[in-house]
């Protein structure tokens, strides 16, 4: 097997395996992901997609295999706090308003000024006017927008997204689209799962398409993007 | 100091959802309530009985409570998988601990505090005289509780039957706490009150113990 071309700067992970119960989520896998790239993993259902960006986002351990970080994104001790991460959950309260969410989760990665920041970010994702209101009378796309203001807070210089378009209506992943141009031109390192082709997958420089835990294509070995967002649908 | 800084603004979100849902304080405080009350009009103890027989009730009451109380802690977490969230957000995980297990503390304390005069008018029990030394049993007692109860709760969170699981690894690993406790508060509450240092003694060194252990292994009860 061929060790991929691994830059000091760049997310590599190699031969992973994940088992879930004996049965494997990833397998062998290996791949590298280039800073500055904005890739788009795409797959069938338990191709292994989220496994992959909960172990990009350290918050699975590999079972088998090895991961190496950019040095950019582990100068803090934990190694987590210039990671952005969307998931498929919300990753937010429901119990507290839109504000409160912002404001403990920039209290805990000490964002400085974090009531401006989080004041610009309620703006931007367009709930300014509803940030003092509990979570949980938002509905699904407005609870989306709170979660990917949330993995803004810290202008991450890597963005991992499981389908970060769910539940947003056609204004929220116009606006989405245009966040995540911005950040991938600003040099952010993108990794995202999508299905299907939309204005969102059309930022991708690069495309993969996962099978039963293994990377079946890449764009870097001849697979166009197309290829690898209509299969994952087919 | 990082570590302490996101405990206490993880303890101000704990403190923060359970005043507004209230959800863990009210059944608590009810079960407790109807336990102490229950008990009181089956057996209708007589002074003598309740100062042999109403401590161990008392701490066996809080227990049980403990173990509906500590249901919640981490399943909460779980259902945004906000866990995920606050993993990527601190720096120490210990941070998450510390927060839970105080907040957890701070909520036993509380109830133990509200249910103590009708526990004492129930059973005809004076605790005035030794409320000093009371609340410092309740505080290392709690603790304890409190301490083994989140670290159990982290773990059965991510099991199936987690229900289940709670009660049946935390009454057993509590048993030693439960009986110290008791000790402690009986000789208390003794017509003749006096300190059983050695019951203090064992709360302590079990809380400190079961807390380090926390502090050096807590990491791997929060990995998927």
């Amino acid at each position: 097997m061929t060790r991929p071309a691994c830059p000091s700067s760049g997310i590599c992970f190699e031969n992973i395996d994940k088992l879930y119960g004996g049965m494997y989520a990833l397998r062998r896998l290996t791949l590298e992901v280039a800073p500055g790239e904005c890739a788009v993993l795409a797959g069938p259902n338990g191709s292994g997609k989220t496994t992959l960006l909960r172990i990009a986002a350290r918050l699975v351990r590999p079972s088998g295999g090895s991961v190496t970080f950019p040095s950019a994104h582990t100068s803090q001790a934990a190694g987590h706090v210039q990671t952005g991460y969307v998931a498929h959950a919300t990753m937010v309260y429901d119990e507290l308003t839109a504000e409160e969410n912002l404001r403990l989760f920039a209290r805990l990665l000490k964002i400085p000024d974090a009531q401006t920041k989080v004041g610009a970010l309620l703006r931007e994702v367009g709930l300014f006017d509803r940030g003092s209101s509990l979570v949980r009378t938002f509905s699904r796309g407005m609870r989306q927008r709170v979660a990917i203001a949330r993995a803004l807070l810290q202008e991450p210089s890597m963005l991992l997204l499981d389908e970060p378009a769910t539940g947003l209506d056609p204004q929220g992943t116009a606006w989405l689209a245009g966040t995540l141009r911005r950040l991938r031109d600003s040099g952010c390192t993108i990794l995202m799962s999508l299905h299907g082709e939309s204005n969102i997958s059309s930022l991708a420089t690069r495309g993969i398409r996962l099978e039963v835990g293994r990377v079946a294509a890449d764009t870097r070995t001849g697979a166009t993007l197309q290829s690898i967002l209509t299969f994952a649908d087919a | 100091m990082s570590l302490l800084a996101n405990a206490s603004v993880l303890l101000g979100k704990e403190l923060r959802t359970e005043f507004r849902s209230r959800e863990l304080l009210t059944t608590t405080v009810v079960f407790i309530l109807m336990i102490i009350v229950l008990f009181s009009f089956t057996f209708d103890p007589t002074s003598a009985e309740s100062r042999r027989f109403g401590p161990g009730l008392l701490w066996l009451a809080f227990l049980f409570a403990a173990s509906l109380m500590l249901q919640p802690c981490f399943l909460r977490e779980q259902t945004n998988d906000t866990l995920s969230a606050l993993r990527l957000s601190v720096e120490d995980p210990f941070a998450i601990f510390l927060a839970k297990l105080t907040a957890n503390t701070l909520f036993l304390l509380l109830t133990e505090f509200l249910l103590l005069p009708i526990f004492s008018v129930l059973y005809n029990v004076p605790v005035l005289p030794v409320l000093g030394w009371l609340i410092f049993v309740f505080f290392l007692g709690s603790l304890g509780v409190s301490i083994a109860g989140t670290a159990l709760s982290a773990i059965s969170a991510q099991a199936r039957m987690r229900e289940l699981l709670l009660p049946l690894l935390l009454l057993p690993l509590l048993t030693p706490v439960l009986v110290a406790s008791t000790e402690v508060t009986k000789a208390l509450l003794d017509p003749s009150p006096y300190v059983s240092w050695k019951g203090i003694g064992f709360l302590a060194v079990f809380d400190l113990v079961f807390l380090t252990a926390l502090w050096l292994f807590g990491e791997y009860l929060l990995e998927e």
